[in-house]
Protein backbone atom coordinates (compact mmCIF):
# COMPACT_ATOMS: atom_id res chain seq x y z
CA UNK A 1 0.00 0.00 0.00
CA UNK A 2 1.37 3.52 -0.49
CA UNK A 3 2.43 5.77 1.99
CA UNK A 4 0.41 8.78 2.65
CA UNK A 5 1.76 10.23 5.89
CA UNK A 6 3.77 12.34 3.84
CA UNK A 7 0.21 14.04 2.51
CA UNK A 8 -1.22 13.54 5.51
CA UNK A 9 0.70 15.65 7.27
CA UNK A 10 0.87 18.16 4.41
CA UNK A 11 -3.30 18.56 4.61
CA UNK A 12 -3.11 18.97 8.65
CA UNK A 13 -0.62 22.41 8.25
CA UNK A 14 -3.27 23.51 5.58
CA UNK A 15 -6.70 22.54 7.72
CA UNK A 16 -4.88 24.58 10.84
CA UNK A 17 -3.29 27.09 8.84
CA UNK A 18 -6.84 27.38 7.24
CA UNK A 19 -8.35 28.51 10.74
CA UNK A 20 -6.33 31.30 11.27
CA UNK A 21 -5.35 34.17 8.76
CA UNK A 22 -2.47 34.89 11.05
CA UNK A 23 -0.29 32.23 10.08
CA UNK A 24 -0.88 33.38 6.47
CA UNK A 25 -0.65 36.91 7.06
CA UNK A 26 2.16 37.49 9.09
CA UNK A 27 5.81 36.48 6.78
CA UNK A 28 3.84 38.47 4.02
CA UNK A 29 3.11 41.77 6.39
CA UNK A 30 6.37 41.41 7.71
CA UNK A 31 8.23 40.83 4.06
CA UNK A 32 6.44 43.98 2.89
CA UNK A 33 7.17 45.60 6.17
CA UNK A 34 11.09 44.93 5.87
CA UNK A 35 10.88 45.99 1.90
CA UNK A 36 9.21 48.96 2.74
CA UNK A 37 11.73 50.12 5.07
CA UNK A 38 14.48 50.46 2.85
CA UNK A 39 13.39 53.11 0.08
CA UNK A 40 12.59 55.16 3.38
CA UNK A 41 15.74 54.74 4.91
CA UNK A 42 17.94 55.12 1.56
CA UNK A 43 17.12 57.56 -0.82
CA UNK A 44 14.13 56.48 -3.20
CA UNK A 45 15.95 57.36 -6.23
CA UNK A 46 15.03 54.38 -8.87
CA UNK A 47 18.75 53.42 -10.17
CA UNK A 48 19.68 53.01 -6.84
CA UNK A 49 16.22 51.21 -5.66
CA UNK A 50 16.95 49.01 -9.14
CA UNK A 51 20.49 47.89 -8.35
CA UNK A 52 19.66 47.25 -4.78
CA UNK A 53 16.14 45.78 -5.56
CA UNK A 54 17.50 41.73 -5.84
CA UNK A 55 19.04 42.27 -2.22
CA UNK A 56 16.04 43.83 -0.57
CA UNK A 57 13.65 41.19 -2.25
CA UNK A 58 15.71 38.25 -1.37
CA UNK A 59 16.51 39.70 2.38
CA UNK A 60 13.09 40.08 3.08
CA UNK A 61 12.06 36.99 2.07
CA UNK A 62 15.11 35.37 3.86
CA UNK A 63 13.60 37.13 7.01
CA UNK A 64 10.08 36.67 6.50
CA UNK A 65 10.72 32.77 6.50
CA UNK A 66 13.10 33.25 9.64
CA UNK A 67 10.37 34.59 11.35
CA UNK A 68 7.53 31.88 10.60
CA UNK A 69 10.51 29.12 11.60
CA UNK A 70 10.12 29.84 15.68
CA UNK A 71 7.11 28.73 15.52
CA UNK A 72 7.24 25.58 12.78
CA UNK A 73 7.40 22.62 15.71
CA UNK A 74 6.68 24.68 18.87
CA UNK A 75 2.68 24.29 19.27
CA UNK A 76 3.66 20.02 18.06
CA UNK A 77 5.99 20.28 21.00
CA UNK A 78 3.48 21.86 23.43
CA UNK A 79 0.67 19.37 22.75
CA UNK A 80 2.72 16.76 22.28
CA UNK A 81 1.87 16.15 18.70
CA UNK A 82 5.43 15.58 17.89
CA UNK A 83 5.77 12.67 20.65
CA UNK A 84 3.29 10.90 18.47
CA UNK A 85 4.86 11.85 15.56
CA UNK A 86 8.47 9.86 16.94
CA UNK A 87 6.53 7.05 18.67
CA UNK A 88 4.72 6.25 14.57
CA UNK A 89 6.23 3.03 12.64
CA UNK A 90 6.30 5.25 9.96
CA UNK A 91 9.54 7.36 9.13
CA UNK A 92 9.96 10.44 11.00
CA UNK A 93 11.98 12.15 8.09
CA UNK A 94 9.23 11.39 6.23
CA UNK A 95 6.43 12.56 8.51
CA UNK A 96 8.57 15.85 9.33
CA UNK A 97 9.17 16.30 5.77
CA UNK A 98 5.38 16.53 5.16
CA UNK A 99 5.03 19.47 7.85
CA UNK A 100 8.20 21.02 6.65
CA UNK A 101 6.27 21.33 2.75
CA UNK A 102 2.85 22.18 3.90
CA UNK A 103 4.05 25.16 5.82
CA UNK A 104 6.04 26.08 3.11
CA UNK A 105 2.86 25.91 0.55
CA UNK A 106 1.42 27.97 2.86
CA UNK A 107 3.83 30.67 3.07
CA UNK A 108 4.94 30.59 -0.70
CA UNK A 109 2.14 31.48 -2.60
CA UNK A 110 1.18 34.61 -1.09
CA UNK A 111 4.94 35.65 -1.00
CA UNK A 112 5.35 34.95 -4.45
CA UNK A 113 2.47 37.43 -5.42
CA UNK A 114 3.82 40.25 -3.20
CA UNK A 115 7.05 40.15 -4.11
CA UNK A 116 6.27 40.26 -7.81
CA UNK A 117 4.08 43.35 -6.93
CA UNK A 118 7.28 44.82 -5.00
CA UNK A 119 9.56 43.80 -7.53
CA UNK A 120 7.99 46.05 -10.13
CA UNK A 121 7.40 49.18 -7.26
CA UNK A 122 11.43 48.86 -6.72
CA UNK A 123 11.79 48.95 -10.11
CA UNK A 124 13.09 45.70 -11.12
CA UNK A 125 12.87 45.44 -14.25
CA UNK A 126 9.85 43.40 -16.21
CA UNK A 127 11.66 40.60 -18.03
CA UNK A 128 13.70 40.10 -14.53
CA UNK A 129 10.53 39.40 -12.59
CA UNK A 130 9.89 35.53 -13.90
CA UNK A 131 13.70 34.98 -12.30
CA UNK A 132 12.96 36.09 -9.63
CA UNK A 133 9.47 33.97 -9.10
CA UNK A 134 11.78 31.21 -10.34
CA UNK A 135 14.59 31.66 -7.81
CA UNK A 136 12.41 32.27 -4.63
CA UNK A 137 10.26 29.02 -5.57
CA UNK A 138 13.45 26.70 -5.69
CA UNK A 139 15.09 28.67 -3.02
CA UNK A 140 13.10 29.19 -0.32
CA UNK A 141 12.47 25.30 0.38
CA UNK A 142 16.25 25.28 0.83
CA UNK A 143 15.55 28.55 3.34
CA UNK A 144 12.20 26.52 4.86
CA UNK A 145 14.55 23.14 5.61
CA UNK A 146 17.81 24.19 6.70
CA UNK A 147 15.84 26.39 8.96
CA UNK A 148 13.48 23.33 10.10
CA UNK A 149 16.80 21.58 11.27
CA UNK A 150 17.49 24.67 13.42
CA UNK A 151 13.67 24.97 14.69
CA UNK A 152 14.17 21.26 15.58
CA UNK A 153 17.23 21.82 17.88
CA UNK A 154 15.79 24.44 19.41
CA UNK A 155 12.27 23.62 20.07
CA UNK A 156 12.44 22.27 23.82
CA UNK A 157 14.38 26.20 24.50
CA UNK A 158 13.84 28.65 26.27
CA UNK A 159 15.21 31.82 24.19
CA UNK A 160 14.70 30.00 20.75
CA UNK A 161 14.25 32.45 18.40
CA UNK A 162 17.45 34.51 19.15
CA UNK A 163 19.41 31.20 18.98
CA UNK A 164 17.31 29.99 15.54
CA UNK A 165 18.66 33.37 14.06
CA UNK A 166 22.57 32.80 15.14
CA UNK A 167 22.43 29.17 14.00
CA UNK A 168 20.95 30.13 10.59
CA UNK A 169 22.92 33.06 9.94
CA UNK A 170 25.89 31.41 8.29
CA UNK A 171 23.98 28.37 6.52
CA UNK A 172 21.45 31.07 4.98
CA UNK A 173 24.26 32.65 3.22
CA UNK A 174 24.53 30.43 -0.11
CA UNK A 175 21.39 30.09 -0.82
CA UNK A 176 21.00 34.42 -0.56
CA UNK A 177 24.16 34.08 -2.95
CA UNK A 178 22.86 32.61 -5.14
CA UNK A 179 19.18 33.99 -5.03
CA UNK A 180 20.22 37.53 -5.14
CA UNK A 181 22.72 37.16 -7.62
CA UNK A 182 20.58 35.19 -9.70
CA UNK A 183 17.64 37.84 -9.95
CA UNK A 184 20.55 40.60 -10.51
CA UNK A 185 21.94 38.96 -13.39
CA UNK A 186 18.87 39.00 -15.03
CA UNK A 187 18.10 42.53 -14.19
CA UNK A 188 20.83 43.68 -16.20
CA UNK A 189 20.01 41.17 -18.91
CA UNK A 190 22.54 38.56 -18.28
CA UNK A 191 21.71 34.81 -18.08
CA UNK A 192 20.63 33.58 -15.06
CA UNK A 193 21.09 30.35 -15.17
CA UNK A 194 24.17 29.22 -13.58
CA UNK A 195 22.98 30.98 -10.53
CA UNK A 196 19.39 28.83 -10.57
CA UNK A 197 21.08 25.66 -11.28
CA UNK A 198 23.16 26.66 -8.43
CA UNK A 199 20.40 26.90 -6.29
CA UNK A 200 18.59 23.96 -7.92
CA UNK A 201 21.37 21.41 -6.75
CA UNK A 202 21.62 23.20 -3.11
CA UNK A 203 17.68 22.38 -3.09
CA UNK A 204 18.47 18.45 -3.81
CA UNK A 205 20.99 18.70 -1.24
CA UNK A 206 18.75 19.93 1.59
CA UNK A 207 15.82 17.91 0.02
CA UNK A 208 18.00 14.61 0.55
CA UNK A 209 19.59 15.49 3.72
CA UNK A 210 18.13 17.96 5.91
CA UNK A 211 15.16 15.56 6.72
CA UNK A 212 17.43 13.34 8.06
CA UNK A 213 19.15 16.26 10.44
CA UNK A 214 15.65 16.85 11.09
CA UNK A 215 14.44 14.07 12.40
CA UNK A 216 17.39 13.34 14.17
CA UNK A 217 17.38 16.95 15.80
CA UNK A 218 14.15 16.35 17.37
CA UNK A 219 14.43 13.04 18.91
CA UNK A 220 17.19 14.79 20.79
CA UNK A 221 14.67 17.08 21.96
CA UNK A 222 12.56 15.51 23.12
CA UNK A 223 14.74 12.99 24.80
CA UNK A 224 15.15 16.05 27.27
CA UNK B 1 43.29 -5.98 18.75
CA UNK B 2 46.02 -4.52 20.80
CA UNK B 3 45.26 -1.43 19.29
CA UNK B 4 41.47 -1.61 19.64
CA UNK B 5 41.48 -2.68 23.10
CA UNK B 6 43.89 0.55 24.18
CA UNK B 7 41.14 2.48 22.20
CA UNK B 8 38.57 1.68 24.68
CA UNK B 9 40.23 1.60 27.38
CA UNK B 10 41.48 5.49 27.07
CA UNK B 11 38.03 6.13 25.56
CA UNK B 12 36.76 5.65 29.34
CA UNK B 13 36.43 9.43 30.92
CA UNK B 14 38.46 7.90 34.12
CA UNK B 15 41.23 6.80 32.04
CA UNK B 16 41.18 9.34 29.77
CA UNK B 17 41.80 11.69 32.42
CA UNK B 18 44.72 9.86 33.87
CA UNK B 19 46.38 9.77 30.51
CA UNK B 20 45.68 13.54 29.42
CA UNK B 21 47.36 14.40 33.22
CA UNK B 22 50.10 11.76 32.36
CA UNK B 23 51.32 13.57 29.20
CA UNK B 24 50.54 17.20 29.51
CA UNK B 25 53.68 17.67 31.36
CA UNK B 26 55.88 16.00 28.04
CA UNK B 27 53.41 18.51 25.88
CA UNK B 28 54.00 21.54 27.27
CA UNK B 29 57.73 21.34 27.80
CA UNK B 30 57.78 20.48 23.74
CA UNK B 31 55.40 23.44 23.17
CA UNK B 32 57.60 26.20 24.38
CA UNK B 33 60.82 24.51 22.80
CA UNK B 34 59.35 24.54 19.21
CA UNK B 35 57.33 28.18 19.99
CA UNK B 36 60.62 29.37 20.69
CA UNK B 37 62.42 27.75 17.37
CA UNK B 38 59.83 29.30 15.46
CA UNK B 39 59.53 32.46 16.99
CA UNK B 40 63.88 33.14 16.71
CA UNK B 41 63.21 31.76 12.90
CA UNK B 42 60.43 33.78 11.85
CA UNK B 43 61.36 36.98 13.68
CA UNK B 44 65.58 36.78 13.62
CA UNK B 45 67.21 34.76 10.77
CA UNK B 46 63.93 34.82 8.25
CA UNK B 47 64.68 37.26 5.95
CA UNK B 48 62.45 40.37 5.65
CA UNK B 49 60.23 40.53 2.82
CA UNK B 50 61.40 42.75 -0.29
CA UNK B 51 57.81 44.28 -0.38
CA UNK B 52 56.59 43.90 3.04
CA UNK B 53 59.41 44.61 4.54
CA UNK B 54 59.25 43.23 8.48
CA UNK B 55 55.59 43.69 8.50
CA UNK B 56 55.21 40.15 6.87
CA UNK B 57 56.55 38.74 9.58
CA UNK B 58 53.03 38.27 11.44
CA UNK B 59 52.40 35.81 8.74
CA UNK B 60 53.99 33.07 11.49
CA UNK B 61 50.76 34.13 13.80
CA UNK B 62 47.98 34.54 11.06
CA UNK B 63 47.96 31.69 8.85
CA UNK B 64 48.55 29.19 12.20
CA UNK B 65 45.84 30.40 13.20
CA UNK B 66 43.83 30.28 9.91
CA UNK B 67 44.79 26.82 9.35
CA UNK B 68 43.97 25.60 13.29
CA UNK B 69 40.56 27.35 12.36
CA UNK B 70 39.82 24.69 9.95
CA UNK B 71 41.60 22.09 11.28
CA UNK B 72 40.04 22.50 14.72
CA UNK B 73 36.18 22.42 12.71
CA UNK B 74 37.12 19.30 11.06
CA UNK B 75 38.74 17.71 14.22
CA UNK B 76 34.78 18.76 15.39
CA UNK B 77 33.04 17.77 12.99
CA UNK B 78 35.07 14.07 13.20
CA UNK B 79 34.34 13.75 16.54
CA UNK B 80 30.68 15.15 16.37
CA UNK B 81 30.04 11.54 13.77
CA UNK B 82 32.27 9.24 16.54
CA UNK B 83 29.60 10.64 19.27
CA UNK B 84 26.39 10.13 17.38
CA UNK B 85 27.27 7.02 16.20
CA UNK B 86 29.11 4.75 18.87
CA UNK B 87 28.38 6.95 21.76
CA UNK B 88 31.35 7.89 22.97
CA UNK B 89 31.75 10.75 25.74
CA UNK B 90 34.96 11.31 24.85
CA UNK B 91 34.01 12.22 22.05
CA UNK B 92 31.37 14.16 23.14
CA UNK B 93 33.68 16.50 25.49
CA UNK B 94 36.39 17.15 22.52
CA UNK B 95 33.29 18.19 20.29
CA UNK B 96 32.23 21.22 22.83
CA UNK B 97 36.13 21.76 24.17
CA UNK B 98 37.75 22.28 20.83
CA UNK B 99 34.35 24.94 19.90
CA UNK B 100 35.35 27.16 22.54
CA UNK B 101 39.09 27.04 21.30
CA UNK B 102 38.53 26.96 17.94
CA UNK B 103 36.35 30.13 18.23
CA UNK B 104 39.53 31.83 19.36
CA UNK B 105 41.55 30.54 17.07
CA UNK B 106 39.13 31.82 14.31
CA UNK B 107 39.20 35.21 16.20
CA UNK B 108 42.76 35.70 16.20
CA UNK B 109 42.89 35.00 12.36
CA UNK B 110 40.67 37.71 11.82
CA UNK B 111 42.45 40.38 13.94
CA UNK B 112 45.87 39.29 12.75
CA UNK B 113 44.43 39.66 9.19
CA UNK B 114 43.28 42.73 9.81
CA UNK B 115 46.27 44.67 11.44
CA UNK B 116 48.14 42.82 8.25
CA UNK B 117 45.72 44.65 6.01
CA UNK B 118 46.23 47.82 7.32
CA UNK B 119 49.53 48.68 6.10
CA UNK B 120 49.28 46.49 3.02
CA UNK B 121 45.81 46.95 1.85
CA UNK B 122 45.27 49.94 3.18
CA UNK B 123 42.16 48.97 5.10
CA UNK B 124 41.23 46.96 8.06
CA UNK B 125 38.70 45.18 6.32
CA UNK B 126 37.35 44.15 2.70
CA UNK B 127 34.94 41.80 1.52
CA UNK B 128 36.90 39.63 0.17
CA UNK B 129 36.25 35.83 0.30
CA UNK B 130 38.61 34.22 2.35
CA UNK B 131 37.57 36.92 4.73
CA UNK B 132 34.29 36.21 4.22
CA UNK B 133 34.30 32.80 4.70
CA UNK B 134 36.49 32.94 8.06
CA UNK B 135 33.87 35.46 9.63
CA UNK B 136 31.12 33.15 9.20
CA UNK B 137 33.59 30.57 10.68
CA UNK B 138 33.77 32.20 13.63
CA UNK B 139 29.65 32.33 13.54
CA UNK B 140 29.28 28.77 13.07
CA UNK B 141 31.58 28.13 16.01
CA UNK B 142 29.63 30.75 17.77
CA UNK B 143 26.57 29.19 17.02
CA UNK B 144 27.60 26.00 18.28
CA UNK B 145 28.86 27.49 21.86
CA UNK B 146 25.65 29.46 22.11
CA UNK B 147 23.68 26.11 21.18
CA UNK B 148 25.24 24.11 23.69
CA UNK B 149 24.85 26.66 26.78
CA UNK B 150 20.96 26.73 25.95
CA UNK B 151 20.97 22.91 26.85
CA UNK B 152 20.26 22.23 30.75
CA UNK B 153 21.76 18.48 30.44
CA UNK B 154 24.99 18.35 29.03
CA UNK B 155 24.62 15.39 27.68
CA UNK B 156 21.42 16.16 25.23
CA UNK B 157 23.57 19.15 24.74
CA UNK B 158 26.21 17.40 22.59
CA UNK B 159 24.37 15.66 20.66
CA UNK B 160 22.22 18.60 19.28
CA UNK B 161 25.82 20.20 18.81
CA UNK B 162 27.21 17.51 16.94
CA UNK B 163 24.28 17.45 14.77
CA UNK B 164 24.40 21.07 14.30
CA UNK B 165 28.68 20.76 13.41
CA UNK B 166 27.72 17.96 10.70
CA UNK B 167 25.22 19.97 9.17
CA UNK B 168 27.94 23.11 9.50
CA UNK B 169 30.58 20.42 7.91
CA UNK B 170 28.51 20.13 4.67
CA UNK B 171 28.29 23.77 4.88
CA UNK B 172 31.40 25.49 4.83
CA UNK B 173 32.85 24.50 1.45
CA UNK B 174 29.36 25.45 0.29
CA UNK B 175 29.44 28.63 1.85
CA UNK B 176 33.21 28.93 0.71
CA UNK B 177 32.67 28.61 -2.91
CA UNK B 178 29.65 30.29 -3.07
CA UNK B 179 31.29 33.68 -1.58
CA UNK B 180 34.30 33.30 -4.05
CA UNK B 181 31.64 33.55 -6.45
CA UNK B 182 29.88 36.44 -5.13
CA UNK B 183 33.10 37.82 -4.39
CA UNK B 184 34.24 37.38 -8.46
CA UNK B 185 30.82 38.42 -9.73
CA UNK B 186 30.51 41.67 -7.85
CA UNK B 187 33.99 43.38 -7.98
CA UNK B 188 36.52 41.03 -8.81
CA UNK B 189 40.05 40.83 -6.86
CA UNK B 190 41.07 44.38 -6.28
CA UNK B 191 43.16 44.53 -3.48
CA UNK B 192 44.06 41.38 -2.67
CA UNK B 193 45.71 40.33 -6.12
CA UNK B 194 49.21 41.37 -4.16
CA UNK B 195 51.52 39.07 -6.07
CA UNK B 196 52.34 36.17 -4.13
CA UNK B 197 56.05 34.66 -4.74
CA UNK B 198 56.10 30.80 -3.65
CA UNK B 199 57.45 31.68 -0.46
CA UNK B 200 61.38 31.29 0.19
CA UNK B 201 62.64 28.07 2.08
CA UNK B 202 64.22 29.90 5.21
CA UNK B 203 60.46 31.78 5.74
CA UNK B 204 58.80 28.43 5.41
CA UNK B 205 60.46 26.78 8.15
CA UNK B 206 59.94 28.93 10.80
CA UNK B 207 55.97 28.81 9.35
CA UNK B 208 55.80 25.46 9.49
CA UNK B 209 57.22 25.17 13.06
CA UNK B 210 54.73 27.72 14.16
CA UNK B 211 52.31 25.66 12.91
CA UNK B 212 53.35 23.00 14.95
CA UNK B 213 53.57 25.23 18.23
CA UNK B 214 50.36 26.15 17.34
CA UNK B 215 49.12 22.32 16.95
CA UNK B 216 50.32 21.38 20.56
CA UNK B 217 48.93 24.69 21.75
CA UNK B 218 45.32 23.16 20.74
CA UNK B 219 46.19 19.60 22.12
CA UNK B 220 47.38 21.05 26.03
CA UNK B 221 44.23 23.63 25.74
CA UNK B 222 42.16 20.36 24.57
CA UNK B 223 43.19 18.49 27.21
CA UNK B 224 42.93 20.59 29.42
CA UNK B 225 39.06 21.55 28.82
CA UNK B 226 38.08 18.20 28.51
CA UNK B 227 39.81 16.98 31.86
CA UNK B 228 37.60 20.24 33.22
CA UNK B 229 34.40 18.90 31.64
CA UNK B 230 34.96 15.29 32.33
CA UNK B 231 35.38 16.51 35.93
CA UNK B 232 32.07 18.40 35.89
CA UNK B 233 30.29 15.68 34.44
CA UNK B 234 31.37 12.68 36.42
CA UNK B 235 31.37 14.42 39.39
CA UNK B 236 29.68 11.86 41.67
CA UNK B 237 31.22 8.95 40.29
CA UNK B 238 33.49 6.79 42.92
CA UNK B 239 36.86 7.36 40.89
CA UNK B 240 36.40 10.99 40.69
CA UNK B 241 35.50 10.87 44.39
CA UNK B 242 39.12 9.15 45.13
CA UNK B 243 40.75 11.51 43.06
CA UNK B 244 39.69 14.14 45.02
CA UNK B 245 40.49 12.49 48.24
CA UNK B 246 43.67 11.61 47.50
CA UNK B 247 44.55 15.36 46.24
CA UNK B 248 43.45 16.80 49.84
CA UNK B 249 45.68 14.14 51.49
CA UNK B 250 48.51 15.00 49.85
Amino acid sequence: MADFSFFILMQREFKIASRSVQQFLLPISFFSLVVLLFPLGLNPSPQLLQTIAPGILWVAALLAILLSLDNLFREDYEDGFLELLVLSPRPLALLLAGKVAGQWLIIILPLLLIASLFGIFLGLPNHSLGTLLISLLIGTPCLMLIGAIAAALTVGLQQSSVLITLLLLPLYLPVLIFGSSAVQHASTGLSSNPQLYMLSSLLILTLTLAPLAMSAAIKISLSQ
Amino acid sequence: MMITHYLHKIASPAAFYLFCGRCLPWLIALFFIVLALGLYGGLVTAPADYQQGDAFRIIYVHVPAAWMSLFIYLVMAINAAVALIWRIKISEVIVVSSAYIGASFTFLALVTGSLWGKPMWGTWWTWDARLTSELVLLFLYFSIIALYNAYEDKRVASKAISILALVGVINIPIIHYSVVWWNTLHQGATVTKLDKPSIHIDMLIPLLEMAFAFNLYYLISLMQRARNEILKREFNSLWVKKLCQESSNE
